[in-house]
Formats: C-alpha cells, sequence, structure tokens
C-alpha cells in the first residue's frame, strides 16, 4: 500500500513539472502580458519599467529557473494582474467553485441513480423510454445555451431565482460559504443545475447499462431462486456491483467541474475560479495560470486516488499492490 | 483609458429576444439602494497600480483628484479650487479648504505632495501612472492649502495629466501596499463614496460618505457587481436583479429601446476605431501581405503612395458600418476627435463614400487592376471589431483591393501588431480630450528617447507633423496651442497617416425609476446615477 502511494506521489512531481513547464512556454509564445496590461498611451520608458517590473526582461529560461526556485519555497508568483499571490487568489476562489461543483455532483447522483435504476429494471416501460430520451437532451444541449435559458424563465418570466451572482455568505472552517444561507441556497440553484445537467445523464446511463448487465448474471437469479425480497437484492445485489464505473466516472467529472466549469460560472457571474482562469488567460496573467494548472493536476492526481481506494472497498478483488501504474 | 471587452452579440441577441417576449418582473428594492452591474472587472482598489478603465471609475468613486472633470472630459474644480502657471514652468494650486478623508484625516498640501511621490513607486505595476508625474521636477509647499509644481520646461499639460492622478492621505496610505487598498483598509479616500466591502472579481459594496464636499449622492448605499457575460447583465438588468448596466450589447440595443421597463443613456464617446497601414516599407519594397492578383510579391509597397491611401479611405461606406454593423452606436469619423472636445477640426469631415473616384486613384497611382492586401483585426477587443473588418474588406474588393480578413484573438493580435507584422490593421484608440494625446502617441515617428510614437503601430513619419506637436506640447496659450494641433491634425490626415472609421457611441442601460449623466470617458460611477424624478443636474 505504502509503496504504492510513494510511487503515486513520484508520478505526481513528475506530472506537475512537466505540466508547469509546457505552460511557461506556452504563454510566452502566445503573447506579451505588458502589451495587454499596459495602457494604450504609455510611452517606451513605461513599457521597459513594466516589463522590468514583472520580471518579464529576462530570458525565457531565466524566468523559468527563477519561477522554480521560488516554486520550491511554496512560492507561485504573484498575479500581474491583481499584484496578489497568485495561489492566495486560486484559494479564495475556491469554495465558490468547491460548493458548486459538489452541489452538481450530489444532484446528479440523487436524480440519476433512481431514474436509471428504473430505466434498468423496466426497460420497456413509457417512462424508461422517456428518461433515456431526456438523458439525450442533457448530453447535447450546449451548458451555455441551457444556462441563459434558465435565467430567462425563472429569473427573468417568473421572477423565482435571482439571475445571477453568488448569494450571502457565512463562515465555516474560516472559508466563506453560501450554501449555508438560506439566499445562498437560491443563488446556487440555477448554476448547479445547469452544470449537473449532463452528469445526471451520464449517471442514468452508465446505471441503466450496469443494471441491464448485471441482472442476467448467476448470481442475481441464485439470489433471487433463494427467495430474497427484490429489494434487497435490487438494494444490494444489483446496486453493488454496478457502482464501480458510476464511481469512476463520477470523480472524474467531479474533477472537471471544479477544473473546467468555466461556461457555468461566466454565463451566471459566478465568482469561482473557472471565471479567474478564463480572465487571466485573456490577459495572459501566467503566475495565475501556471499556478491554477499546477493545483488543478494535483487535484486530478488525488481523484484518481481517492477513485482506487474506492474500488478496493466496493470489490474486495482490487489489490492496490498488484495494480501500481 | 483602457478597451471595452467585446460582446457575445449572437448569445445576447437571443438572450435579449426572449426576455423581451415575456412580462415584467418585480420592481427592485427602490429609495435608498442602488444595485448596478458593470462589463468589465475592477483588478485593484489602488487608485495608481493599474492604468485601467473599470478601475479608474471605482477610484473616482473613493477618491478625488485635484481636477476633476466632468462628463465631456472637461477639467473642473476637485480638491483643487483653482490653479495657474504663475511662471511658465511653475504651476501653483489652491487647495479646497475643509475636505476631510473617509477617516477623518483634513486634506492639506502634504497629502498631495505625499501622492505625487508615490505614484511612480508602486510596486510590480503592470501600467502605472509615473508618466503623468514625470513632468514634475519640484515640489513646494508654500502654505498647508497651497501646493507648486515645478517642471523641467514649460508643461502647458500638466493640469490635464493631474485629472488621471488620484489623492491619497499621507498618514493613512504611507507604507501602505496594493493589497491593502484591496482589502479595503487603504481605500480611503475623499471621494464620495466609502468601501464597505470588496470581493475581488464579484462585487464592491459602498456607503455613502455623508461628509462628501461636493454633491450628495443620491443613494445610501451602492452594489458594483461585475458580470463580464453580456447576455447575462443583460438579463440581469431586465429581472430587475441589478437597476443599472454598462456597455450594453449592440445587438439588444432595438430591443431594449422597444423595452418599456428600461430607458438608454448614451453619449458620443472619445474611442476612434481606424485602420493602421504600413508605412515601414520603403516605396520600392514588400509589404508582408500586399501581393499582386497572381500572389507574386509586388516590388514596391503601394501604401506609402498618398494616392492609394486616400483611395482606400474613400472606398469605405462608414454609413453602412455605423448603421448597420453598428447598428447605430457609432458616428462616422474623419479625424480623432468628435465635435465639442478641444482641438476638433470643424473641416475634417468624414471622407465621403466614393468607389468610382477610388478606382480612378488607384489607376492613377499606377494600380488600374488593384492588387491584394489582408486585413488584420482583433475579434475580442472592440464592439464588432471583427465584422467591421469584414464590412471594410468587402469595401476594398469592390474597388479592385482584393482583401482577406484575418481576424484574431486580442493576445495574439496586439503582439504582431507591434512588431509591425501587418500591411492593414483595425485598431482602437481612446483619447484625452485633447490633440496632442492621440497625435503623439500614433502619428509620431517613433522615438524612444522623446518617448513619442509608442502606439505609431504603422511606423508613420512626417516631420513637418512632429515640429508641431513639439511646439504644442510648451505653448502655454490655449488657443494657440489649439491651432497648432488643429493645423498637426490637418496635415497627418490629410496625408491620410491612418484612416479613422468611427468612434463609438458609449451606453448604459437602467431600469425607469432611474437616469444617468452618460459620460465621454466610458467610466461607470455611481454617482453618475438618481432617482429618475430628481432634477437633472
Amino acid at each position: 500500500m505504502s509503496v504504492y502511494l510513494l510511487r503515486r506521489l513520484l508520478q505526481a512531481v513528475a506530472v506537475v513539472f512537466a505540466m508547469s513547464l509546457i505552460v511557461f512556454v506556452g504563454v510566452y509564445a502566445i503573447g506579451d502580458p505588458v502589451e495587454i496590461l499596459i495602457s494604450p498611451d504609455a510611452d517606451q520608458l513605461e513599457r521597459e519599467r513594466a516589463i522590468a517590473a514583472l520580471g518579464l526582461d529576462l530570458p525565457l529560461w531565466e524566468q523559468y529557473f527563477v519561477f522554480l526556485a521560488r516554486a520550491m519555497q511554496g512560492d507561485l508568483g504573484r498575479s500581474f494582474v491583481f499584484n496578489e499571490p497568485a495561489l492566495r487568489l486560486i484559494l479564495q476562489r475556491m469554495p465558490a467553485t468547491l460548493e458548486l461543483a459538489f452541489g452538481a455532483t450530489i444532484m446528479a447522483l440523487i436524480i440519476g441513480l433512481p431514474l436509471g435504476l428504473y430505466a434498468g429494471l423496466r426497460p420497456h416501460s413509457p417512462l424508461s423510454r422517456a428518461i433515456m430520451a431526456g438523458s439525450i437532451l442533457g448530453f447535447s444541449l450546449p451548458t451555455f445555451w441551457v444556462g441563459l435559458m434558465l435565467i430567462m424563465v425563472f429569473a427573468v418570466q417568473l421572477g423565482w431565482l435571482p439571475s445571477t451572482g453568488r448569494g450571502p455568505t457565512r463562515e465555516l472552517l474560516g472559508l466563506q460559504w453560501s450554501f449555508l444561507t438560506w439566499e445562498g441556497m437560491r443563488h446556487m440553484l440555477m448554476p448547479a443545475i445547469n452544470l449537473s445537467l449532463f452528469k445526471i445523464s451520464l449517471v442514468i446511463r452508465l446505471t441503466r447499462a450496469g443494471v441491464r448487465e448485471t441482472i442476467l448474471q448467476d448470481y442475481v437469479k441464485f439470489a433471487r431462486a433463494k427467495g430474497l425480497r427484490p429489494a434487497r437484492v435490487v438494494g444490494v445485489h444489483v446496486f453493488k456491483n454496478i457502482l464501480i464505473p458510476v464511481v469512476t466516472v463520477v470523480g472524474l467529472e467531479l474533477g472537471s467541474t471544479i477544473a473546467f466549469s468555466v461556461v457555468t460560472e461566466s454565463v451566471f457571474a459566478w465568482p469561482g475560479m473557472g471565471k479567474l482562469i478564463i480572465d487571466s488567460i485573456n490577459v495572459l496573467d501566467r503566475p495565475v495560470i501556471v499556478a491554477y494548472l499546477m493545483i488543478i493536476v494535483l487535484m486530478f492526481i488525488t481523484i484518481n486516488l481517492v477513485v482506487d481506494l474506492t474500488y478496493s472497498v466496493l470489490d474486495p478483488r482490487v489489490r492496490l499492490e498488484a495494480k501500481g501504474t | 483609458m483602457s478597451a471595452t471587452l467585446r460582446r457575445n452579440a449572437s448569445v445576447a441577441a437571443g438572450a435579449a429576444a426572449l426576455a423581451l417576449a415575456v412580462l415584467g418582473a418585480a420592481a427592485p428594492a427602490r429609495a435608498q439602494t442602488l444595485t448596478m452591474a458593470v462589463g468589465a472587472p475592477v483588478t485593484s482598489l489602488d487608485p495608481h497600480y493599474h492604468q485601467l478603465s473599470p478601475n479608474n471609475a471605482v477610484a473616482d468613486m473613493i477618491f478625488d483628484r485635484l481636477i476633476n472633470t466632468d462628463n465631456l472630459s472637461r477639467m473642473v474644480p476637485g480638491l483643487a479650487v483653482e490653479w495657474r502657471a504663475v511662471e511658465p514652468t511653475v504651476w501653483e494650486f489652491r487647495l479646497r479648504p475643509g475636505v476631510r478623508f473617509h477617516n477623518g484625516n483634513p486634506f492639506t498640501a502634504e497629502d498631495v505632495a505625499f501622492t505625487l511621490q508615490r505614484v511612480p513607486n508602486v510596486p510590480n505595476s503592470p501600467s502605472s501612472f509615473a508618466a503623468y508625474v514625470r513632468p514634475i521636477r519640484g515640489v513646494e509647499i508654500v502654505d498647508p492649502l497651497t501646493i507648486r509644481l515645478r517642471t523641467a520646461a514649460p508643461a502647458p499639460l500638466l493640469p490635464q495629466d493631474l485629472t488621471n492622478v488620484r489623492i491619497l492621505d499621507r498618514e493613512t496610505h504611507e507604507g501602505a501596499a496594493t493589497e491593502d487598498y484591496n482589502s479595503g483598509r487603504a481605500a480611503v479616500g475623499t471621494g464620495p463614496w466609502r468601501v464597505v466591502q470588496h470581493r475581488s472579481g464579484d462585487r464592491i459594496e459602498f456607503e455613502r460618505n455623508d461628509g462628501y464636499w461636493g454633491e450628495k449622492p443620491a443613494f445610501q448605499r451602492v452594489t458594483y457587481r461585475m458580470i463580464t457575460n453580456d447576455a447575462a447583465r443583460t438579463a440581469a438588468l431586465l429581472a430587475g436583479d441589478v437597476e443599472f448596466i454598462d456597455q450594453v450589447p449592440t445587438s439588444d440595443l432595438a430591443k431594449l429601446r422597444a423595452d418599456q421597463r428600461v430607458t438608454l443613456s448614451e453619449i458620443t464617446g472619445l474611442r476612434l476605431i481606424f485602420l493602421g497601414l504600413d508605412h515601414l516599407r520603403a516605396p520600392n519594397e514588400n509589404s508582408p501581405f500586399v501581393t499582386d492578383h497572381e500572389g507574386r510579391p509586388l516590388g514596391r509597397n503601394p501604401l506609402r503612395d498618398v494616392r492609394v491611401r486616400r483611395a482606400l479611405s474613400m472606398a469605405i461606406d462608414r454609413q453602412a458600418i455605423t448603421q448597420r454593423v453598428m447598428e447605430g452606436a457609432a458616428t462616422p469619423a474623419g479625424q480623432f476627435l468628435p465635435q465639442g472636445v478641444f482641438s476638433h477640426v470643424p473641416e475634417l469631415t468624414p471622407p465621403r463614400f466614393d468607389p468610382e473616384g477610388a478606382r480612378r486613384l488607384l489607376a492613377e497611382a499606377g494600380y488600374p487592376q488593384g492588387f491584394r492586401i489582408t486585413l488584420h483585426s482583433p475579434n475580442d477587443r472592440y464592439i464588432n471589431d471583427a465584422r467591421i473588418a469584414q464590412a471594410v474588406g468587402q469595401m476594398w474588393t469592390r474597388i479592385g483591393v482584393r482583401t482577406a480578413v484575418e481576424a484574431q484573438t486580442w493576445t495574439t493580435f496586439i503582439a504582431r501588431a507591434g512588431r509591425q507584422e501587418f500591411s492593414a490593421h483595425l485598431i482602437g484608440w481612446g483619447s484625452n480630450p485633447e490633440g496632442s494625446h492621440p497625435l503623439r502617441n500614433i502619428i509620431a515617428t517613433y522615438n524612444r528617447e522623446r518617448g513619442f510614437g509608442a502606439s505609431n503601430r504603422g511606423r508613420y513619419s512626417n516631420p513637418e507633423v512632429d515640429a508641431l506637436i513639439e511646439q504644442a506640447l510648451v505653448e502655454m496659450d490655449e488657443e494657440k496651442r489649439e491651432r497648432i494641433l488643429q493645423e498637426a491634425q490637418r496635415k497627418a490626415f490629410e496625408d491620410v497617416a491612418i484612416i479613422p472609421l468611427h468612434i463609438q457611441t458609449n451606453i448604459w442601460a437602467m431600469r425607469r425609476h432611474l437616469a444617468h449623466t452618460p459620460r465621454n470617458d466610458e467610466l461607470t460611477r455611481a454617482q453618475d446615477v438618481r432617482p429618475a424624478n430628481a432634477a437633472a443636474r
């Protein structure tokens, strides 16, 4: 187990390192941040001062080594735009994104699992067909369009929910969360639904496919033959066995929601990390882009690890030492 | 001033269309609070950290300048009640008595001296305000309410420059870093609003400064939100979640004008959209994106011939662009500044649309068959930028100059334009209300030592114009200076140094119960908003 964890950790370091190098060179290739940040009427002297102030006067390899040396001490640089540590900027906005991503994922499980189970157990009923047809919509409608439609219907037309923004927050564990207040929940509902539509569809389809496959297995037939209650057959024998693919996919989806819920965050003016990263890319705020992607890489590695550990809980046949990769 | 961000037109159009199909939403809470949403994020509350319009707008709410500007960018007394040049190289400012900062500290000449000394020394600033105080060589405090600024050479533009500098309190701000302003701790000025809370990239909460020396704002509290998505901002206004928005997308204009719940406020701005041409390559050299119709190099640079430049300008139907592409939210232009602004040239009207004449001029210049060119443009910077470039491309093609349009993201575009990689490019310029500002940045010969031509990306060079600009920059007599600047602009535009297209209209939208004084400098400030029934200022 510990050998396995150690190997995972080393991999993580290598990936983070490679990623920082790629992003550094990539941002350099796109353009010059000073050209974008500087006031158009700045003269040549002022431009040179700004280039030097942001450390962009050094050759690229030197800039990279300065960055590496500081990163070793936990300093990922200061944002060109905000003049604040990049890491702190990102962490400040993380709670907003996290609560949205978890809200969406929980919603996906609560809605997706029962619907998928039903569709799998009664594949030919009209309701099942409707669920499956609905899930196709969930897959194929573009997020920004659904988001705008939600705003139009529930905020502009019906006036039930606030159109954009994050509601009032309350402190928990030193961070600001909005799901703790009623008003905050109201603000969160639409963006969370918007993010979860795709995931609900995914969970429905995975669950249904799993159920259809498992229901034909010998152990399910045997359980039925033993005379167990249908609820127990479904709840234990079927359900537990379909969870492995669901956990994998939901885990990865959670990761990508946290990292890349850019569209939803900007349509709903949700002050999370996704909005920060897209704004930073627009102005080539390199310290923030690099720090953000490094955090995301670490997060994905952690989620993969958690998914693997969950396997071993769900399926005793899985041995982590044996997998190794 | 900095750029307005571009609008996602099609999405916004759909959103507004749908929004208008439905009935009215609940009326927002009126009375004492105002909720507004702006389209570009405020990056810092430090008034000297980043020279950027959204930051300047918020700085105007918290701080004051020695000389403030009215909605037409004319100088009006701020923390200075009166200023004059006592000698050609000495400006004297008499300061407003009895002004206090939000924390109760009195405002004196010491604070001005402290501010002037801080401005060029803000660490890590990506775009500083240093250039505005650079002419100052010495500061002399005559008495607590009188200060003299000494310059090396006559500096007629110093008062204009100082309209960009917000005044700090020595006691509060000594040693304060940009982060202290952002946290709200050091966001303490003499302005009409005090900061209650700042959530970076999301919103700023303000409260009225009841001790303000000037006109009292109409609202007790203001929530200043940032909603960068155009469709979402319009929707928030229609839903009544916010009562006031800026940067109204042109595609939503027609529908918003028809909406009973909403009213618009507009004013001709100071931002010119224009085409820059390659003046760098000599007449006998190839310009990078100009070829003959078979794609072979021409062996010469047609853009160096004034007849070709004039033909390209005459080929453009500016009326069609402002009416169809811009939906009326722009005015055709023949120069940098709109009517009514200092050093506007009355006789420089927008060039007449004349494709026949353009063809004749091309033939005269030795291009009866025309040539091929690529017009480069950003697609995410100015209002409808890529679509304007498309329209120009079609108009040029009609006179035989077969034009390919290449629109790209601003980050890539501006780097390439700065390296003179283009033959023709579309770009914008937000002027200060003074002709020397665009002239010395865009038209003057590129010269690092003098700080001239920093945005002269086509590398136009005309010694006569340069001499006039130099002359204007030290001319203390306002009337004489205006005449010199008009002469310089006349020369530059007769020589078609750049091809002007149009000046943008700045547009805000608000719920019916509000009224707004629109500003030509694009700044969105809460003190310019008031209840509609109150008497207009």
